[in-house]
């Protein structure tokens, strides 16, 4: 007879799920509501996400705390990770859902937000994204990566539209072959070295010297190209504009922050030990990912007629820029990395935002798409503010000092410097200049053309209301003043990167 | 309020801005003046305060930014930069004093003092990226003028501008970022600040590549040949305004840089590139110079003059020597003013025939007296008659050139004859001669507004080309600091060859034995 299996509780470390916990109780909330009441108003949804995101970002201060007083904790078996990496990221993720959560209050109705479900979707979204960078088990990595994704992709059908239907099914699609690679990729792995654990891995391919090597990158193949997928690097990238372009507009940039910085953290703890046991495949693939995501989506970017296409491939470039610190590897290009997201995610956010307050039901007449540049033409003349914090948005994008995004970009370019990547470091800081043009052409329609559509202005804040201005305000504020917090946020970030040993 | 003189002459013209937005329309020209005149009295009170014997960095100020990272808002004046401060705040004063009528004036004045913000902050900036910071945010205020007032082919030109300096200044952040680590790598700590670097002693072969990285961003500044391309756009478009703030401090930028950076912080570099660039700065005076005259359009005359003086600049920078360095900054301050000058003059008569084609032009003199008196004398000092401002500077660039090539200093004065020829020709088809075209017949001369705008500059061209010690003086003190400094870094013997020790007793001795042995 078997002996009786004793676990003490204190020994589960139950605290450590309380981050993922809160979203999910708010979510199964959110259901219950719905059934006992129907045709409850959006705002009332809205706002209890939101008190559940702030006690979810409150029980991540609390882990903070923990974390910086006694490291690294573990819990549930060993499971789940509780590290600076994974406090960092849930930061960014549950912060960046605060921010977007209010624009769900726009002026007109959308479909979408009339049903509970969208709220309870997106609390469990949350929480798969928690799940997914406070781990490192590949099979909670791949349970917290497939929850989120297939609430996501829920998420962007629910707008309604021919497009988005699209989208949804492409990402569905490509997201399911990105899901085969990733459990293809682990099984290889598991059976070299019998465990699903990436530290545990690492230890075992260490201590055989990397004997098996072909398999070895046959596995980290498989991983990089499922990893590659979720955070769109070309050549991987082809779902992510058309996927943008179906999501709305306020969607398109939450995709742009949330679900990468996620996948950041993945590829961190994956490829990090890898890099520095310097397998040289890697290295180079890696290399080669960096320089062609910016490079080419860039380029792609520079043609685009529809200002949301444009900012959808630039996005894709942002992340191509900060790969490069999976690639670098020190815990200056890692703390470049959750610092450049940081403030990416305010100004990036800010910039969709402006999108999705502008967005109409209908085209008007000389309108070709949704998000035309001509839309935009002489936008300074007819709606000053909108004009001026957009301008603000796509300077910060381009990295014009001292707005956000520049010390971001200063951060990381330097981390490249002091690694001995020069090259490519030259190449980041010329990439940055050619976006600076299709960010520039945005600001030549709005402040120097005279007005195509919309000659009363009212287009262009037509779904306003006080929530989404506020959230504009935020995001321009963290944009403008970024020069004030940088100090200490960096501090911060170090402080946690370098304890969790990264 | 001495003590953070520095900050309040960078920030008060932008709080001013974000103030103007409540100015109503019609005010609005009155509000600028008046911001403008107070900023321009705070330069005043700067170099009243500013003291002449001192070498070093004066009104220092210090808060840090991000200190683990070693930014930090670091600011300071010596003899090098204090005059050009002074001269941005002056001609942000007479630019909107005698802006004449535009459409959206609040908005043109209210970019302007934006600017004049970005001015002052490049100048006084002492750390690399609080300099990069304002560096690249003037460009936004340019773009503004240049995209929103500017001629038919405004769009182009201001993208041109815009991206040609981002891109140039991205290479030059990927420099600063190096020079930084290496700081940390001598030192232990990261810092971006200038008087930390000049401390650090790089190897050659390091030297010259950031050097290269430097040049870059400073050289398109400039505009030196071969990235000159985006300047004629740029002013052909610009309204005057945006000309005249162009050429008299934006391009300085560049100058002032070199002088700044890339001669300190790399010696042996810039001892080791000195031929190359002077070749080029010799290119770019005389095929400059050539351009310009087969110019049809006034404007595009004044815009190629500017880009061959931004030529002997240079030379005079890379003569590595006192003379040379304190000549090519005077020069600075000439070349502003009377380009400044020359840009306003050329906006006068286009408002009035709305074409600066010379061939619409011809016999001016007679029904414009007061005005070919004023061009008359700006031109004069643009080809560099003694007793006016450009000469002193021209000539001591060129002095100082003629220490280390007599050849190409020679060849150097062909470009300023060549730019005689051509401005003279100029003059002379637009102002000699019979009123050939009707529509010139009666047109008014100068007014009051122009006037304001054009007789302090032709003051300041002529009081300093007489008398230019008040100006020279500090900067010549500040200037033998800094080439001292040169010396004692360099390491190769061809540097210390090209540099002179200005503590070593001179060659003096060796002319006095000869004119000894003569007497």
């Amino acid at each position: 007879m078997l002996a009786p299996i004793n676990i003490p509780l204190e020994s589960l470390n139950v605290m450590t799920l309380a981050p993922m916990l809160i979203p999910i109780i708010g979510a199964l909330l959110i259901l219950v509501l719905a059934v006992a009441k129907s045709g409850l108003h959006k705002s009332l949804y809205v706002v209890i996400s939101l008190l559940f995101l702030g006690m979810d970002f409150f029980a991540l201060l609390n882990s903070a705390g923990l974390f910086s007083e006694n490291g690294t904790i573990l819990g549930m078996f060993d499971v789940m990770l509780i590290d600076g990496l994974a406090i960092l990221a849930q930061f960014i993720v549950v912060g960046a859902s605060m921010l977007f959560i209010p624009l769900a209050l726009t002026n007109k109705r959308f479909h979408e937000f009339s049903y509970p479900e969208f709220f309870a979707l997106f609390l469990f979204m949350i929480a798969g994204f928690q799940f997914m960078v406070a781990t490192d088990n590949m099979i909670l990595v791949f349970v917290g990566l497939e929850t989120s994704s297939l609430a996501l992709y829920t998420l962007i059908a629910m707008h309604n539209r021919d497009k988005s239907f699209e989208a949804a099914i492409k990402y569905f699609t490509m997201g399911a072959l990105a899901a085969g690679f990733f459990s293809f990729g682990a099984m290889i792995l598991y059976a070299l070295t019998g465990s699903i654990e990436i530290n545990k891995i690492a230890m075992v391919l260490s201590a055989n010297g990397y004997a098996d090597m072909p398999y070895v990158l046959v596995g980290i193949a498989f991983l990089l190209a499922a990893l590659a997928f979720k955070l769109s690097l070309v050549p991987f990238h082809t779902w992510a504009p058309d996927v943008y372009e179906g999501a709305s507009a306020a969607m398109a940039g939450y995709m742009s922050i949330v679900p990468k910085i996620a996948g950041f953290v993945v590829a961190m703890r994956f490829f990090e030990f890898l890099v520095h046991s310097h397998v040289v495949w890697l290295q180079m693939v890696l290399y080669a990912f960096v320089v062609l995501t910016m490079t080419a989506s860039n380029m792609w970017a520079l043609v685009q007629t529809d200002v949301k296409r444009m900012l959808a491939y630039s996005s894709i470039s942002h992340a191509g820029f900060v790969m490069a610190a999976v690639l670098i590897g020190t815990t200056q290009a890692n703390s470049a990395l959750f610092f450049y997201w940081i403030l990416f995610s305010f100004t990036n956010l800010g910039a969709f935002s402006m999108l999705w307050i502008s967005r109409q039901k209908d085209l008007i007449d000389g309108q070709v798409s949704d998000h035309s540049y001509d839309k935009f033409a002489g936008m300074i003349k007819t709606a000053p503010v909108a004009a001026a914090s957009m301008g603000l948005f796509m300077l910060s994008l381009a990295g014009v000092p001292p707005f956000a995004l520049f010390w971001g970009k200063l951060y990381m370019i330097s981390s490249a410097v002091s690694s001995g990547y020069t090259v490519l470091a030259l190449i980041m800081a010329l990439n940055s200049a050619i976006a600076g043009y299709y960010y520039l052409k945005l600001i030549v329609y709005m402040f120097m053309k005279e007005p195509i559509v919309g000659a009363n202005g009212e287009i262009y804040v037509a779904n306003a209301t006080l929530a989404l201005r506020t959230i504009i305000g935020i995001a321009a504020m963290g944009t403008l003043f970024a020069f004030i917090i940088i100090n200490p946020l960096l501090e911060f970030i170090t402080s946690f990167v370098y304890n969790s040993g990264y | 309020m001495l003590d953070h003189i520095l900050s309040v002459l960078i920030f008060f013209p932008a709080l001013a801005a974000v103030f103007g937005f409540m100015i109503q329309k019609e005010s609005m020209r009155a509000y600028g003046i008046v911001v403008s005149l107070i900023e321009f009295a705070l330069s005043l009170v700067l170099w009243y305060a500013f003291d002449n014997n001192v070498a070093g960095m004066q009104f220092m100020e210090n808060i840090p930014l991000m200190p683990a990272f070693g930014i930090n808002y670091t600011l300071g004046v010596d003899g090098i930069s204090v005059f050009i401060v002074i001269l941005s705040a002056f001609f942000t004063f007479l630019g909107i004093a005698s802006l004449t009528d535009t459409p959206k004036i609040k908005y043109m004045i209210i970019t302007l003092l934006f600017l004049q913000m970005t001015m002052a902050g490049v100048f006084a900036a002492l750390d690399a990226i609080v300099f990069y910071t304002f560096w690249e945010l003037s460009l936004v205020p340019m773009l503004y003028i240049i995209g929103a007032w500017g001629g038919p082919l405004r769009i182009y030109a201001s993208v041109k501008f815009f991206l040609y300096t981002f891109a140039g200044s991205l290479v030059m952040l990927v420099g600063m970022l190096f020079m930084a680590y290496f700081y940390h790598e001598a030192s232990g700590v990261w810092s971006f600040a200038l008087l930390d670097w000049y401390r650090l002693v790089l190897p050659e072969n390091l030297q010259l590549w950031l050097f290269a990285a430097f040049f870059m961003g400073f050289a398109i500044k400039v505009p030196m040949f071969p990235f000159h391309t985006w300047l004629p756009y740029a002013h052909g478009q610009a309204p005057t305004i945006g000309s005249v703030i162009l050429a008299a401090i934006l391009l300085k930028m560049g100058t002032y840089a070199f002088v700044r950076f890339s001669l300190p912080l790399f010696p042996d570099a810039a001892a080791f590139f000195m031929m190359p660039i002077a070749i080029l700065a010799i290119i770019m005076v005389i095929y400059t110079a050539m351009v310009a005259y087969a110019q049809k359009d006034m404007k595009q005359v004044v815009a190629y003059s500017s880009i061959s003086h931004m030529g002997i600049i240079i030379l005079g920078t890379f003569a590595l020597n006192v003379e040379g360095i304190s000549g090519s900054i005077f020069l600075m301050l000439g070349h502003g003013v009377v380009a400044g000058a020359l840009f306003m003059l050329v906006g006068v008569i286009y408002d009035r025939r709305h074409t600066k084609l010379m061939s619409e032009f011809g016999g001016l003199a007679h029904v414009m007296p007061r005005y070919a008196t004023v061009f008359g004398i700006m031109m004069m000092a643009s080809v560099g008659l003694p007793l006016t401002i450009n000469f002193v500077g021209e000539f001591l660039s060129l002095l100082g050139f003629y220490q280390q090539s007599h050849i190409l200093t020679l060849l150097a004065g062909t470009g300023i004859i060549v730019g005689a020829i051509y401005m003279l020709a100029a003059y002379k088809k637009a102002f000699f001669g019979e009123v050939t075209n009707e529509a010139n017949k009666n047109l008014p001369d100068i007014n009051k507004k122009e006037l304001f705008g054009l007789i302090p500059l032709v003051i300041v061209a002529i009081w300093l080309g007489v008398y230019p010690k008040p100006v020279l003086g500090p900067i010549d003190n500040s200037v033998k600091a800094l080439v001292q400094l040169m010396h004692d870094k360099s390491t190769t013997t061809l540097a210390k060859e090209r540099i002179p020790d200005l503590t070593a007793p001179k060659m003096m001795r060796a002319v006095k034995t000869t004119t000894e042995e003569v007497n």
